[in-house]
């Protein structure tokens, strides 16, 4: 078989796991990464297409700034969660009272 | 019984408030408890009824959005599968757009001067398509800028959260790590100047203004996070950012709007087309390049300093000194 059209598959495979796996992640810095990888994958498959423009500028803005702006909000989401004291239950709560 | 209201018309508060006691008192304590009990148990009765409630419709919504989501999903998917199925297969010829793809791949060379066909088609074709999209990422910065721009009254108004988030931003500097700075060292200038030459070279090969300006944006993040916002500033700070990113856009907005205006008159533009392959070649395509690369280049940095630390570059008075 030709060997550029396996590599073209095995990518083609990989670009569809990524997908899918970035939307079953639960960890969102583990999604971070495997969108980045996506367009890492992506970059190769515009080349492999003969399109070189847009494989540069998916290298520079999916693998690189689309990341790390991604990166930024999680590092402020996440320090507004440590800083968020846990919440008491108000249902709880009352359900002491009426029994008292 | 006269006598008291003689007395409380009067103005013997003391027995105004007796009186009023007196009315709360029940008439037996056991009709009181009894009545109290009946309260409670149908109180909690009703809370109970509501929660009961309010959860089955919680969860019949969560169905219908759960439905809801699956069915949007499949319509798009079969839309999407449909449209695919109705594009032309790869390598054939399209008989609805074949004129206008000739046209470009016959005389793109000699109209617009640009061996790059696509930097032809989109900055010279359709540079209208690509004026839209750089003001659109103008609108993206300007909307980013609203979100989470921090000024001194945003600071005193009450946004102390942000203001002590800035100043754990600034404790946190990777400025100071030595591996970041070697790194920044080697790598900033080269990634610079591949960018600027995949501007420069955007009529002849491929590349164009935004995936070099994407590449200079790209290098000035890594330059603020190895040596500091402050070092950035000397470079680009916010005003010097916000009177680029205005030039490049009205620049392109009044050339490109010279040559339609002439195009569609039927005038001569008198911009030189030069030879192909050169660096100066191309007519318009090199200067709109730029512009486009210095408006993407400003944006990406914009956007990575605005949400580092809610300012563009590393103006001090407004991160809260």
């Amino acid at each position: 078989m030709d060997l550029n059209l396996v590599f073209r598959v095995v990518l083609l495979i990989l670009l569809i796991l990524c997908a899918v796996a970035v939307n079953l992640t639960k960890d969102l810095l583990q999604a971070v990464v495997i969108f980045m990888s996506y367009s890492a994958v992506m970059c190769l498959l515009w080349i492999l297409m003969e399109s070189p423009d847009l494989a540069i500028t998916e290298a520079a803005v999916g693998a690189g700034i689309s990341g790390i702006l991604f990166l930024m909000t999680l590092k402020k989401v996440g320090q507004e969660e440590e800083n968020r004291e846990p919440e008491k239950d108000p249902d709880a709560d009352e359900g002491e009272d009426t029994g008292a | 019984m006269s006598d008291k209201l003689q007395r409380i018309l009067e103005g013997d508060v003391e027995l105004l408030e007796n009186v009023s006691d007196a009315a709360e008192v029940p008439d037996s304590p056991r009709e009181e408890l009894k009545q109290q009990r009946k309260e409670f148990v149908s109180r909690v009765y009703q809370r109970s009824e509501m929660e009961r409630i309010a959860r089955a419709e919680k969860k019949s919504f969560l169905l219908l959005y759960r439905m809801v989501a699956v069915v949007s999903c499949l319509l798009l998917i079969g839309v999407l599968l449909f449209t695919v199925a109705n594009i032309p297969r790869y390598g054939e010829e399209n008989p609805r757009t074949l004129e206008v793809v000739r046209r470009y791949v016959e005389q793109g060379l000699q109209e617009t001067g640009a061996l790059n066909i696509v930097s032809g088609m989109i900055l010279d074709y359709r540079a209208f398509d690509t004026l839209g999209e750089s003001h659109v990422l103008f609108t993206a910065l300007l909307c980013v800028m609203t979100l989470l721009l921090l000024d001194k009254k945003t600071i005193r108004g009450g946004a102390l959260d942000d203001y002590h988030r800035v100043r754990q931003d600034t404790y946190f500097d990777l400025s100071k790590d030595a591996v970041i700075r070697l790194l920044g060292t080697v790598l900033v200038p080269s990634i610079l100047l591949f960018g600027v030459y995949v501007i420069l070279n955007g009529q002849n090969g491929p590349g164009g203004g935004f995936s070099g300006g994407a590449i200079i944006g790209a290098g000035f993040i890594l330059f603020a996070t190895a040596f500091g916002f402050e070092q950035a500033d000397r470079v680009l700070s916010r005003k010097v950012l916000s009177r680029i990113v205005f030039c490049s856009l009205a620049f392109y907005s009044f050339a490109k709007g010279y040559v339609f205006f002439t195009g569609a008159n039927g005038l001569e533009n008198h911009i030189p087309k030069g030879t192909p392959g050169a660096i100066l070649s191309g007519g318009l395509i090199l200067p709109l390049d730029i512009a486009v690369g210095l408006v993407v280049a400003c944006t990406m940095y914009g956007f990575y300093s605005l949400f580092k630390r809610g300012n563009i570059g590393g103006d001090r008075t407004s991160s809260g000194q």
